[in-house]
Order: structure tokens, then sequence, then C-alpha cells
């Protein structure tokens, strides 16, 4: 038989007894890098293992026992984040919607005076190796809505597409490219404040 | 006196909300043609705007650095909970 075929009918088969062995640490670490909450971390490679022993019958095989395991924590991820961002859209939408107006003249819609961007000063020294800039950005990150850091997850980690996040998260383009706006004037603000 | 926008062109030129907006769009997707003109036009004449950009674009790499880079390394699920889980495996391949 040439190397082709055997390559094509390799079936991959699940081994449950060596899940834990194999996979805990990469699914935990997997998830915690994604939720930044070692508890909801945890308890995501729990779910994720009892529901994958539930739907053993759904494993193909065309798929290594590792992705398969990864499309399914991926998914509780998103549910998690989906759930986290529910009373975000129903209820304090409206605080945040009107979050805009703090930055830009309701009419004429231009930067307000004491919101104008103003230069770093560190923009022309490398600031991406600056560990002081970095941790900056890294505690006003902490401090957005989490459906908006959700989306910037989403978006910086796995390098999701657009159209694929708001199918995720179920938001409209429309509401994405808010988000993703209202979001980023957000953090940049924070981040001049903390740093100039 | 409040100021009042009459030409498309001041709309434009004022609308620093849409253009922040426009900056984060562009660097996900592609603008239509009317989008890319008003950002031009409006940058043209804007500085804190253009500041702005410069500094979307950083945060962007940084946001991507900080998520990649954070180093995963060695992080580990704690023993006990990992015997849990394994027992936990078990008795349900058991029930089958």
């Amino acid at each position: 038989m040439d190397a082709e075929i055997i390559e094509h009918t390799t079936i991959h088969t699940l081994e449950p007894q060596k899940w834990v062995e194999l996979y805990a640490d990469y699914l935990y670490t997997y998830a915690l890098s994604r939720l930044n909450d070692e508890e909801t971390a945890r308890d995501l490679v729990q779910d994720t293992f009892l529901s994958a022993l539930e739907k053993t019958s759904s494993f193909r095989g065309d798929s290594t026992e590792r992705t398969w395991l990864t499309a399914i924590i991926k998914y509780k991820i998103i549910d998690v984040y989906r759930k986290q961002s529910r009373g975000l859209t129903v209820k304090k939408a409206d605080a945040f919607g009107d979050d805009e107006n703090e930055f830009f003249d309701a009419d004429l819609n231009h930067w307000k005076k004491e919101h104008w961007p103003a230069p770093f000063g560190v923009e022309q020294h490398d600031p991406l190796h600056n560990k002081e800039f970095m941790s900056t950005l890294q505690r006003c990150l902490t401090k957005l809505p989490p459906l908006w850091n959700s989306v910037f997850k989403m978006k910086h980690i796995d390098d999701e597409q657009t159209d694929e996040i708001c199918k995720e998260l179920r938001i409209s383009a429309g509401n994405f490219w808010v988000i993703i706006h209202r979001a980023k004037v957000n953090l940049r603000s924070c981040l001049q404040k903390n740093w100039i | 006196m409040k100021k009042r926008l009459n030409t498309e062109i001041e709309k434009i030129a004022y609308n620093c909300r849409q253009a922040t907006l426009l900056i984060e769009k562009k660097q996900e997707v592609e603008l239509t043609n009317r989008e890319k003109l008003e950002l031009k036009i409006h940058l043209a004449g804007c500085y804190i705007c253009r500041v702005y950009e410069e500094q979307s674009v950083l945060i962007n790499s940084m946001m991507r650095t900080l998520f990649k880079g954070t180093s995963t390394d060695g992080i580990k699920l704690d023993d006990s909970y990992k015997q849990k889980l394994k027992k936990q495996i078990e008795d349900e391949l058991d029930k089958k």
C-alpha cells in the first residue's frame, strides 16, 4: 500500500482513560487564556470531558482526539461569553449607549477637548517591548465590560474573522463595529489617563 | 451661538465619531469607496484623529502580543483536581 492511502485511512480513536493525562493541562490553558478565571476554566475542562463522553458515538475519527476536544471546549467558552454579555446587551447597553457622548460632542460629533487623544510618547521607542506600557494596557483591558473583552480575545487570540465572531456571539455586523469602536475609544482613553 | 454645519464636507470634517469608527473598521475589512473618501477628507484636516489612528493600530498589535505572548507554558491543573477528573471519567465509563 502506498503512503497516501495509509494517510487517508487513518482513523483516530478515542481513549478517554488517557484524556486527563494527555489533554487536561492543554485544555485548561486554552480556557484560562480566554477567560482569565481559574475556577471557570477548571469547570470547563470538567464539562468538556463529561460532554465528550456523552457523545463519543458522534466522533467520526476524521480529526484527532485533541482537535475534537478543543472544538468542544471552544464552544463552551463562547457560551460563557454569551452569558456574560447577555446582561449587557439587554440592560446596560443603554447606559453604554450614552457613553460615546462622553467623548464626542453630541451635535457636531467631534472630540471633546478634554478627551483629545494625545501622543503616548512611546510610539517611537518599541512600545511592544515596554513592559510598563504593556501592563498598563493589560490593567485597562480588565476594566472593560466582558462582551468587549471577549470580542477582543476572539479577534486577537484566534484571529477570527468579523462575521464568524458575530455569528458566535449572535450580534449583527453593525453592532459589532459599534462595540469595537466604543471599546477601543475607552481602552485608548484609559491607556492615556494611566500612562501619561 | 451654536455652530451649524451646512455642507456635507463640513459635516465629514467635524465628524470624529464616524472617522474613528471607520478607522476601526478599516483594520478589519475593506471600506466602501464612499467610506474611504470620507475618511480621507476627515483625516486630511484632523490631526487628533491621525493620532487616534496611529494609536489604534498600535493598541491592536499590543493586544495581539499580550494575548498570544502571555506565557502559558507551565500552566497546569493541580493534581488533586486531575485525580478527581480521572475518577469521574472512569466512573462514567463503567456505567456504559
